[in-house]
């Protein structure tokens, strides 16, 4: 159901949407379905939650952070709950879930928790006769859109940051993947949060997620998911109420192998950076430019690892890949290896579906690709890898940001000046040297360019989620 | 006093107050050794020392004494788990962070016992204990246990063809001098920060109440900080202190107690390896009363401010500047409160006042009382020990005191509150501020301007504004001029268990 202050709510159309798993194409229950009408009341509850003299506004901020320790506490209490829940609802690998999803969103919480009374503004030494000091406020009422490919991650980065400075949300969770936002609605209420501060309404994008991105009395939007939508809940924001709005959209991200990389290292963190969770990451590696002299090798190595995998139910233990979120996707992905195809990649293993119940695809090898191939171009959000080949830095720097998109990057070389040179040069706002995937609550994550705006994590997370006032006093006389 | 988690039941704040917590009365102590690699040692030189009840007079147990060639192999383990490849220096920071958490925990668990032994070797009110040193410490842990993965360095655009960026290392080995007034309190407010940094620390809690800090010890094995990181050595000043002070393989020394002793620390650190100095000294603060203040709230506050622990605080509001116009009737009010003040067995939840904590700090402000006396003050109320009670004082209140007394220049650290008379904002600024020592001050009134005038003037490292001994982990503590050198608590503290480190890299073309 519909989770407003702390309570559980029927939808006010009285209508109800079905949820999946994609590995059996099976219905698992149906979930309240919120639209427009449902979010103006989570709203009222967040905005109620966010008055002065509220409890939430008058509460010690080390006593947020002791809520989002608490909820972590729940949330590691329930691991192996969430875990199925996510396993069965995302068609994630269940060993995954339990040891990544999990563990990060544990982790999260906690990292957030610590930050909740250390939001500190400065005093600051104006000219004239002034006292002036900087408050870091809470925004106000936060409307925060989740996506499926890591829902309850996506969940916990939200919230966390916004309630350890003060917000109050309203949440909508992906439509595919509502299961696990709704239990922690439950924790949420268990570790004690004051109603009306976390409300979670499940619903479509083009209804309910669109009543957030235009709400007047939403004060800012943080949305993840595509680039395509992303503009969308942009110009809704600028539309509306000018709401502030943090993005984290999609990505290309080039993947660079020098000839002087470790290889064995190189091949398996290219290819658990593109296969990871069915190739459904912002920040899959999908594009390989590897430096000529090694380039058979790794193809040759890359297509052994990549023809290494069990498909199955991801609940299954032995199962290392899943099936892909649902029919559209399954659908896209599929249309974009036959682009592959057609327009003259070397299919190297792979190349479609598998089985004929949920929704599987075969882990994919493409090389021979050419940066003019949609497969070279467009975000593909499934088990596709592209392997191209580059001759001298320059021109593999061009070719790594040539591209609308800028969330990762990564090189693999043993050399110093390269690395650091990379480092510099690559426009994307995490570059990973040596390594792949290495995400954590300490470390800002977001996008250049079309990939994002904004960051989330690390302290740069916080600036997203505060207001800042001014306050300046005026004394008698000034001194230093 | 027990935090509430804001918490709301259909709208309504939950009405239900918990009990009182008790006292353990047959509390058995089972630590009394040095705390080394996680391991209970006896003293190298066989000898042990004494700790009492001040409340009752009566030994509590023996000792191990710890001296230089004790201080040396705690300083060995402290390296050693400090080496580069070692399993502190290798542990994630959050982990780092989550130690300390459960260290919390912990003594969230083991709060009785802790705020029991406390009580048992301070002599301070139990319920004090509870709700005031041991959240305290409790507060402070759960704060750093958040700071450990935030201790950010800089990247740093340079000229030329660099990349330039700064890693905040631990120090290293720290030492760390630790009073009797809020032994646990005090020991956390250094342990945190510095393992939150990941430093290891060579800790010399005071000889006269070593109980809860070896307790600690105890919890910070089960929690599961590797052997070397914590190690405990109780002593004497003169002998673990001083061989702490002046040791060449300690980074770092963090000291609470007197100016005096503090300046020779301060001095043996320079003399042997030049290790950097923290020191938390004494105070004689002042706490202005203006004529437009709320004088029911700067009476109580007042009142506890000197008052409380027995009067042993390093902030202490040991000059009360009332404005003239209010003066009687603020005297009034506070030896009224004076003589309401409950002085009695700590155990007792209705005692407000224990003992002094020794024969010598009894002497010492029986023997300032007197000079107060002497120099002509007016004696309101007190001013004696009470008869047949060990070292009991009566809550003692002196008024027409003039600056140039003892009771108004020297810290007493005792029950006895010095009221003196002031006319005019400039005079109370100059005499407020007319003292070597700069560690907190209090103003009370309802004036804007008088409120930020006198916050920017008072060289204090904290101002109260209509209020007293609001301290909390997140704002930074410590002194100005003789107070003290360098912060605790807050973020502050962090960048006085950091060493910075700059590091540069030559490129060959330069990087925008």
């Amino acid at each position: 159901q519909i989770f407003i202050n702390n309570e559980w709510h029927d939808s006010v159309s009285g209508k109800k949407f079905a949820v999946f798993n994609p590995a059996t194409e099976e219905k698992i229950c149906e979930v309240e379905e919120g639209d427009k009408a449902d979010v103006d009341k989570a709203v009222k509850a967040a905005r109620k939650a966010f008055e002065l003299g509220s409890t939430w506004r008058t509460m010690d901020a080390s006593e947020r952070g002791r809520l989002l320790n608490k909820l972590a506490d729940l949330v590691e209490r329930d691991c192996q709950i969430l875990a199925t829940m996510e396993s069965i609802n995302g068609g994630k690998l269940f060993s995954t879930a339990y040891l990544m999803d999990l563990n990060a969103s544990i982790k999260t919480l906690r990292y957030c928790a610590g930050w909740a009374d250390k939001i500190q503004g400065r005093t600051v030494p104006m000219d004239g006769n002034f006292f002036t000091f900087t408050r870091h406020e809470p925004i106000g009422v936060c409307g925060q859109i989740i996506p499926w490919n890591f829902p309850l991650i996506m969940f916990v980065w939200k919230i966390a940051a916004a309630l350890c400075c003060g917000n109050t949300v309203v949440v909508k969770p992906a439509e595919q993947t509502p299961l696990t936002a709704l239990y922690m609605g439950s924790l949420i209420k268990e570790a004690g949060f004051p109603p009306g501060v976390v409300n979670i309404v499940p619903g479509f994008g083009p209804t309910a997620g669109a009543a957030i991105s235009y709400h007047m009395d939403i004060d800012k939007v943080a949305f993840t998911g595509s680039t395509e939508v992303g503009k969308l809940i942009k110009e809704a924001a600028g539309k509306s109420n000018l709401k502030r709005v943090t993005l984290e959209l999609g990505g290309k991200s080039p993947n660079i192998i020098f000839a002087d990389a470790d290889l064995d290292a190189a091949v398996e963190f290219a290819h658990v950076g593109v296969f990871y969770h069915q190739g459904q990451c912002c920040i899959a590696g999908s594009r390989i430019f590897v430096e000529e002299p090694i380039y058979d090798e790794f193809v040759r190595r890359s297509i052994e690892r990549a023809k290494k995998y069990t498909l199955g139910n991801p609940l299954m233990p032995g199962v290392q890949q899943g099936p892909q979120i649902d029919k559209e996707q399954f659908n896209k992905i599929l249309d974009l290896i036959e682009s592959g195809k057609k327009e003259g990649a070397k299919l190297e293993c792979g190349g479609g579906r598998w089985g004929n119940k949920g929704y599987f695809i075969q882990p994919t090898v493409f090389s021979d690709v050419k940066d003019d191939m949609r497969i070279a171009k467009e975000e593909i959000f499934g088990p596709v890898q592209q392997i191209m080949k580059f001759k001298t830095i320059d021109e593999v720097i061009k070719r790594a940001n040539n591209t609308t998109y800028g969330l990762a990057a990564a090189v693999f070389t043993k050399d110093v000046d390269k690395a650091l040179t990379f480092a510099a040069a690559l426009q994307a706002g995490t570059v990973w040297v040596n390594c792949y995937n290495a995400v954590s609550p300490q470390c800002a994550f977001g996008g250049f360019k079309m990939s994002g705006n904004g960051r989330e994590m690390g302290e740069y997370g916080l600036h997203e989620y505060t207001e800042v006032k001014t306050v300046t006093i005026k004394i008698p006389q000034k001194n230093s | 006093m027990a935090a509430l988690n804001g918490a709301v039941e259909n709208g309504q704040p939950d009405k239900k107050v918990p009990p009182l917590p008790r006292p353990l009365r047959s509390l058995e102590v089972k630590y009394t050794k040095i705390f080394i690699n996680n391991e209970w040692h006896e003293s190298t030189s066989g000898k042990k020392f004494p700790t009492y009840n001040p409340s009752t007079l009566e030994k509590i147990c023996d000792i191990e004494e710890g001296d230089k060639p004790d201080v040396d192999i705690a300083v060995e383990a402290a390296k050693a788990a400090f080496q580069r490849g070692s399993l502190w220096r290798q542990m994630d920071a959050p982990s780092r962070g989550r130690l300390l958490h459960k260290l919390a925990d912990l003594l969230e668990r083991d709060r009785v016992i802790l705020a029991t032994l406390e009580t048992m070797d301070t002599g301070k009110p139990f319920l004090q204990a509870y709700f005031i040193d041991l959240e305290g410490c409790i507060k402070t842990l759960r704060y750093y246990a958040g700071w450990a993965d935030k201790i950010q360095g800089r990247t740093i655009p340079v000229d030329e063809n660099f990349v330039c960026f700064t890693r905040h290392e631990p120090m290293g080995v720290c030492g760390a001098i630790t009073p009797w007034n809020f032994p646990l309190l005090m020991l956390v407010w250094k342990m945190a920060p510095a393992l939150c940094c990941g430093n290891t620390l060579v800790i010399k809690p005071a000889e006269q109440t070593p109980l809860t800090s070896l307790y600690i010890g105890s919890l910070i094995k089960e929690v599961g900080f590797p052997p070397g990181v914590v190690n405990i050595v109780p002593g004497y000043g003169p002998t673990a202190g001083a061989a702490i002070s002046t040791h060449d393989s300690i980074d770092k020394i963090a000291f609470t107690g007197s100016t005096k002793v503090g300046k020779l620390i301060k001095e043996a650190a320079s003399k042997s390896n030049l290790k950097r100095v923290t020191l938390e000294l004494g105070g004689k603060n002042p706490c202005i009363v203006c004529a437009d203040a709320d004088l029911d709230l700067a009476v109580e506050c007042a009142h506890q401010g000197v008052f409380f622990n027995q009067g042993q605080c390093c902030t202490a509001a040991s000059r009360v500047f009332v404005e003239e116009q209010i003066y009687p009737e603020f005297v009034k009010r506070s030896v009224e409160f004076a003589k309401k003040r409950l002085v009695g067995d700590p155990f007792d939840a209705r005692t407000e006042q224990g003992p002094q904590i020794d024969q010598k700090q009894f002497d010492k402000i029986l023997e300032l009382i007197e000079s107060g006396k002497k120099e002509g003050a007016k004696l309101e109320c007190g001013g004696l020990a009470i008869e047949d009670r060990g070292l009991f004082i009566k809550p003692t209140v002196f008024s027409e005191v003039t600056d140039n007394m003892r009771i108004a220049k020297e810290e007493i650290f005792g029950p006895v509150q010095p009221i003196m008379k002031f006319k005019s904002i400039e005079e109370v600024i100059r005499r407020a501020n007319s003292t070597e020592y700069g560690l907190t001050a209090a103003v009370f009134t309802k004036n804007l301007d008088r409120a930020l005038t006198l916050a920017s003037a008072l060289q204090s490292g904290t101002v109260w504004i209509n209020c007293y001994n609001a301290l909390y982990a997140q704002a930074p503590f410590g002194g100005f001029k003789m107070s003290g050198n360098g912060r605790e608590l807050g973020e502050y503290a962090l960048a006085e268990y950091t060493e910075v480190k700059t590091v540069t890299i030559k490129l060959s073309q330069k990087s925008p």
